[in-house]
Parts: C-alpha cells; structure tokens; sequence
C-alpha cells in the first residue's frame, strides 16, 4: 500500500469511530438520565427500568460498534490496499 | 502494512492478530479453521452439557436439571414476551438455539484459555468474533422470519409490507436487507471490540489492569447474546403478527 492510502485510511479510521462515539454519548446520556428520573420517581419499577434501560443502551452502542467496524476494516481488511 | 502483532515478540504473553486466519481447504473453498474449531468446541460443550442435565431426569430437579430448566424457563418467556402468546411455541428451539450458542461462544471467547493453544497461522477466539459467523446466524434469522410469515399467512404475509400504508413499501423492502447487516454487525462488532480491547491493554500493561475492560467484556457479551435472540424473536414476532384492519 502507498503511503498517501495508507495515511488517509489511518486518519479516516479514527474519524469513523470518533465521530461514531458523538451521537450515541448523547443518546445513552440522555437514556440514563430519564431511567434516573424514573428510579427516582417509581424506585418499586427499578429492576424493569434496568432491563431496560440495559437493552436500549447496547442497541445505541451498536451504532458506534458500526463505526469501529469501518475502522478496523480500514486498518486491519483495507480494501484499497494492493 | 505494518500490524500490532509486530509488537508482539516483545511482549510474550500479548499477541494481537486481527485478519490473518488459519486457512483450511476443503473441496476448494477456504475457511477460517480457527473458527470451526471453536464453534465445534462450543457446540460440543452444549450437547454435553445438554445430554448430562436430561439424562437422568427427577421430578424435583436439583443441579444440572434445575439449571438448565431455569435457562430453558428463560428462553421460553423471552420467545413468549416477543412472539406473543399463541405463536411463540414452535420457535422456543431456534431461538434458545441462537442465545445459548451466541451466550456460550462470546464467553467462550472471553473465559478460556486459547491462547495456550497456539496455530500456526491466526489465534482461536470467540467464534462470533468473526464475521463469517454472525452473517450465518442473522441470514438465518432472516429465513426463519420470512418462513414464519409464509407459513403463517401464506401469500397474505406481503400485506406487511404496505402494512400501515403503501408508502412503506421501500421501507419495508429495504429493512428486509438491514436487519441481518445489523444483525451481523452489531454482534460481530461488539464481539471484537471486547477482545481486541482486552488485547490492547493486556499489551500495554499485562497484570491486573485488563481486569475490568475483562468483566465489562462479560457483561457486553451476554448483553448481546440477549438482543440477539430478542430481535430475532421481534422479527418473528412481528412476521406473524395479525393485522386486523
């Protein structure tokens, strides 16, 4: 591989998990916060919120899991490389 | 192009070694066989365990029964909370099939000792750490759902697709293709992302420090061994599911 390819598909690999790390923070922030807030309003509905609130939080880690897929294949199964 | 694993020879007991495989030619065709030694060790471990805990079974269960009577216990309401009551029976099979080989091969992965056991080529992980397993798995899922809405409604199952209204057509076709990408993705990317975290801090510090990222490791595993079979059963679910309109 060239040294131009190989640089950029380094740089592109951590923006793709970087910026893949924005969204879902917000998101899983936000998520947390409002089963916080329902603990404290219902504390008997803890163990449900939890369950819950554990599911909803692997599905939006999903979305960066996406990114470092791009990343690692980027840097380990680069298909530009030849 | 220079990899991690060239660091490795200075660091003994961390070895990182991501897209090189273990190739096996069978009848022309090429397969990671570090994989299929896994998953045939994974496979394996359930059937034992499987055949010891029914072997000899009591009334009052007691060890291995009761412990694989309460997985079994778990299954079925996962299937029965995502399928619905009148459906989810014929489907407990598949998808008790799906979490326990996901659960066992991510933990696998994590808890044993592979490394000890070293290839001429590659390294033995978590079998669902390779794409090639979890594209299986969530194209498998794929069938079943379209099969139980075949099967369930016959030709009526395309009223799903313009279900609510026909402009949810291309949605609807289109989603047919991301579910098993995300399917796959999220498993395989999950599954990786554990171990290769693992492998970065065992290279960086080897003792104690990887403990945690390990137990979080655990827990995401498991994690994900539970979505997986709940959106399969939701898949299903939401094939059969009647539309009265």
């Amino acid at each position: 591989m060239d040294s131009l390819t190989s640089a950029a598909s380094v740089l592109a690999a951590a923006l793709a998990v970087g910026l893949a790390a924005i969204g879902p923070g917000i998101g899983q922030g936000q998520a947390a916060g409002q089963a916080v807030e329902g603990i404290a309003r219902q504390p008997e509905a803890e163990g449900k919120i939890r369950g819950t609130l554990l599911l909803s939080l692997a599905f939006m880690e999903a979305l960066t899991i996406y990114g470092l897929v791009v990343a690692l294949v980027l840097l380990f199964a680069n298909p530009f490389a030849s | 192009m220079p990899n991690i694993s060239d660091f490795s020879h200075m660091l003994p007991l961390a070895e990182l070694e991501v897209g090189q495989h273990f190739y096996w030619d069978i009848g022309g065709l090429s397969v990671h066989g570090q994989v299929f030694m896994t998953s045939w060790f994974v496979i394996g471990a359930l059937l034992l365990v499987s055949v010891l805990a029914s072997r000899n079974l009591q009334r009052i269960p007691s060890g291995l029964q009761n412990f694989m009577e309460y997985a079994l216990e778990f299954i079925r309401n996962l299937a029965k909370d995502q399928i619905g009551e009148k459906e989810y029976r014929p489907w407990v099979p598949f998808i008790g099939t799906l979490f326990l080989f996901i659960f066992v091969s991510n933990w696998s992965g994590a808890l044993l000792p592979w490394k000890l056991i070293s290839l001429p080529e590659g390294e033995l992980a978590a079998p669902t750490s390779d794409i090639n397993t979890t594209v299986a798995l969530a194209l498998l899922v794929s069938l079943a759902y379209i099969y139980a809405g075949f099967s369930r409604k016959g030709l009526g199952y395309f009223g799903n697709y313009i279900h609510p209204t026909p402009i949810m057509l291309p949605f609807k076709i289109l989603e047919d293709f991301t579910k098993p990408l995300s399917l796959s993705f999220r498993l395989f990317g999950n599954i990786l992302a554990d171990e290769l975290v693992v492998a970065v801090l065992v290279l960086l510090v080897p003792l104690f420090v990887p403990l945690p990222a390990m137990i979080l490791g655990l827990f995401t595993s498991a994690i994900q061994a539970l979505i997986f079979a709940t959106l399969a059963g939701a898949y299903i679910g939401e094939a059969v599911e009647e539309h009265h309109d």
